[in-house]
């Protein structure tokens, strides 16, 4: 596995294709995206077992990306990692483009759910981790940000991967504290995160979302947790990366003009 | 007397017999597996039953996982919230991604019965059929179930199977050929048409010997699937007799009336008579009592046929 430099590097660049995918777009969710960004560097970098090459590895590990307006982050961690070419991040969201405006299973390699309607991937991530106990197979990871878990689906799929012990589960929560409207606690508190996760016979651990060294440690205690499935719940802060953004619920679901485009880049070291 | 069997009896043993030959084959509940009679597969192959408890949403979400890890899901509950309740979890993660679930939803319709409105839905076939790639099938007894459960499993893709809680006179023989995407004609006849779907077909069958008394020649055929609807009979129908009449416990709005509406209005227009529960709830009730108050039965039949005649 590459190490923890190497990844921060990765999640530098994931921020950079965040930026231009969702400026040549013209729409998407830059805010959610970033916050993301270091997650998805260490799962796709560091953590999971696939196979860019053979995306239906059998026995591979899964993700599900269940905050599915997160999409940016998605392609840019499969682009970076070999799924498919880069090229393909620039039609995001265009007529006819691989690259939906939310996850598509169906078009995209690599992706192993299709999400969008928040809540429903965390329990397509319980089926999956049903199935890869009966086959033997690779872990599941499932990210849900802090909003969606209002979402009632969220709880039954919590209280069921609890009921079956699935410790081959990790849902990681991006806790970046905004939703579309503004704060989770002036919109709809969703705090404790943690004593819920447990009350629903999880495990669960805090990890700084933007530490690569602390996601990769919370991933490894998961991974020797036994008989519980992990709730990582990551320290995040949205629209992480550009300073502009960072901490506004206003770029939740907006496209940078060019100007903005080219001060983000320049900050995370890139270009249009 | 022909024999009475449920449907959702039908899908219980199915299943069992289905899961000694189908390594892969994984059953999922919510709460309801004695009524629902996924029981029986539950305790034969335990490891391969999830019981999801309360929990529709959930349940057809995680099926979706399932299936898209390379297992062929059956889940079931009953109609009203498998349709309805998670009808957006169907619709996102089992149709967009093409999931190789059948949902397989019983106690619909009114002969639910004594449990009232909350639970009987006459909304679950226009809902279930508006997505797209989701076949529809209401089979009319017990050995066109276990037939049409059988070809569901084996296709690739999503399914709703539409099964009921009373028991249904058995109107094929073993040996019947019943394939989804067809319809079986029952009765020839000249002057009218009655498609039929579900319980339905049996009722159809009495109206059918009642009108040849009256010397109406009435053609009965039973369409267990409502998607692929099989166009090519019935617009045979619609060219070869008077009129038609559908019949289904269903809302006679987007139901097996609207599909065949929908077909013939383009193609070939028809007369046609709707039976099924009109816009309306129901209440609680014996289900024959049911059926005849709120206009399913043989005799509503008969009147539609002859309401066209008129």
């Amino acid at each position: 596995m590459a190490d923890n430099r190497l990844i921060e590097e990765m999640a530098r660049e994931i921020r950079i294709d965040i930026v231009k995918q969702v400026y040549f777009a013209g729409s998407g969710h830059p805010g959610g995206s970033l916050s993301a960004a270091d997650i998805l560097a260490a799962l796709y970098f560091g953590e999971m077992d696939i196979d860019p090459e053979n995306p239906r590895m059998a026995g591979r590990d899964r993700f599900v990306l269940s905050k599915g307006h997160a999409a940016p982050a998605l392609y840019a961690a499969l682009a970076e990692r070999g799924f498919f070419p880069k090229g393909e991040l620039w039609s995001l969201r265009s007529l006819g483009a691989m690259l939906q405006g939310h996850p598509c299973a169906k078009t995209t390699p690599g992706v192993d759910m299709s999400t969008g309607s928040l809540g429903q991937g965390f329990s397509a991530s319980v089926g999956m981790a049903l199935a890869s106990r009966l086959d033997g197979g690779g872990r599941v990871y499932a990210l849900l940000g802090d909003g969606e878990l209002e979402e009632g689906i969220v709880w039954e799929a919590a209280m069921s991967a609890g009921h079956y012990r699935l410790d081959n589960l990790c849902a990681v929560v991006d806790w970046n504290g905004l939703q579309i409207d503004g704060r989770n606690d002036d919109v709809m508190t969703v705090a404790p995160i943690d004593e819920k996760f447990r009350a629903f016979g999880w495990n669960t651990a805090m990890a700084d979302g933007h530490s690569i060294a602390d996601l990769l440690g919370a991933f490894g205690k998961a991974r020797g947790t036994k008989g519980r499935p992990t709730a990582v719940i990551a320290k995040t802060v949205k629209g992480k990366g550009v300073s502009f953004m960072e901490g506004e619920a206003g770029w939740h679901g907006k496209a940078p003009s060019e100007d903005e485009a080219k001060r983000a880049l320049t900050e995370l070291g890139g270009a249009l | 007397m022909a024999d009475m069997i449920a449907t959702r009896q039908a899908y219980g043993e199915f299943l069992v017999e289905k899961g000694r030959s189908m390594g892969n084959l994984v059953v999922m509940d919510a709460d309801l597996s004695k009524s629902t009679m996924t029981h029986g597969f539950s305790k034969e192959f335990p490891d391969r039953f999830f019981n999801m408890g309360i929990s529709e949403q959930n349940m057809y979400g995680a099926a979706a996982g399932l299936a898209l890890s390379g297992k062929v899901v059956c889940a079931s509950t009953f109609a009203m919230f498998a349709s309805g309740r998670a009808f957006e979890v169907v619709r996102n993660s089992i149709g967009y991604t093409g999931a190789n679930v059948k949902i397989c939803a019983t106690h619909a319709g009114i002969t639910v019965g004594e449990d009232g409105a909350s639970h009987q839905t006459f909304e679950d076939i226009a809902l279930m059929r508006m997505i797209p790639g989701m076949r529809v099938l209401n089979p009319s007894d017990s050995v066109s179930a276990k037939k049409l459960l059988g070809q569901a499993v084996d296709a690739e893709g999503p399914f709703y199977v539409r099964l009921g809680r009373a028991a249904v006179p058995v109107i094929y023989g073993e040996g019947a050929d019943i394939r989804i995407g067809t319809s079986n004609c029952l009765r020839e006849g000249s002057d009218f048409t009655v498609i039929a779907t579900g319980l339905m077909t049996a009722a159809a069958l009495d109206a059918a010997d009642a009108l040849r008394e009256r010397g109406v020649s009435v053609r009965v055929i039973d369409m267990h699937t409502i998607k692929p609807l099989d166009g090519e009979a019935v617009e045979r129908a619609a060219r070869e007799t008077k009129g038609l009449v559908t019949a289904e416990e269903h809302s006679v709005i987007g139901g097996l009336g609207g599909a065949v509406a929908e077909h013939l209005a383009a193609r070939c227009p028809a007369r046609i008579a709707f039976v099924g529960q009109r816009d309306c709830f129901g209440e609680s009730g014996k289900p024959s009592e049911l059926l005849r108050k709120y206009s399913m039965t043989a005799e509503d039949i008969v009147a539609a046929v002859a309401g066209l005649s008129a």
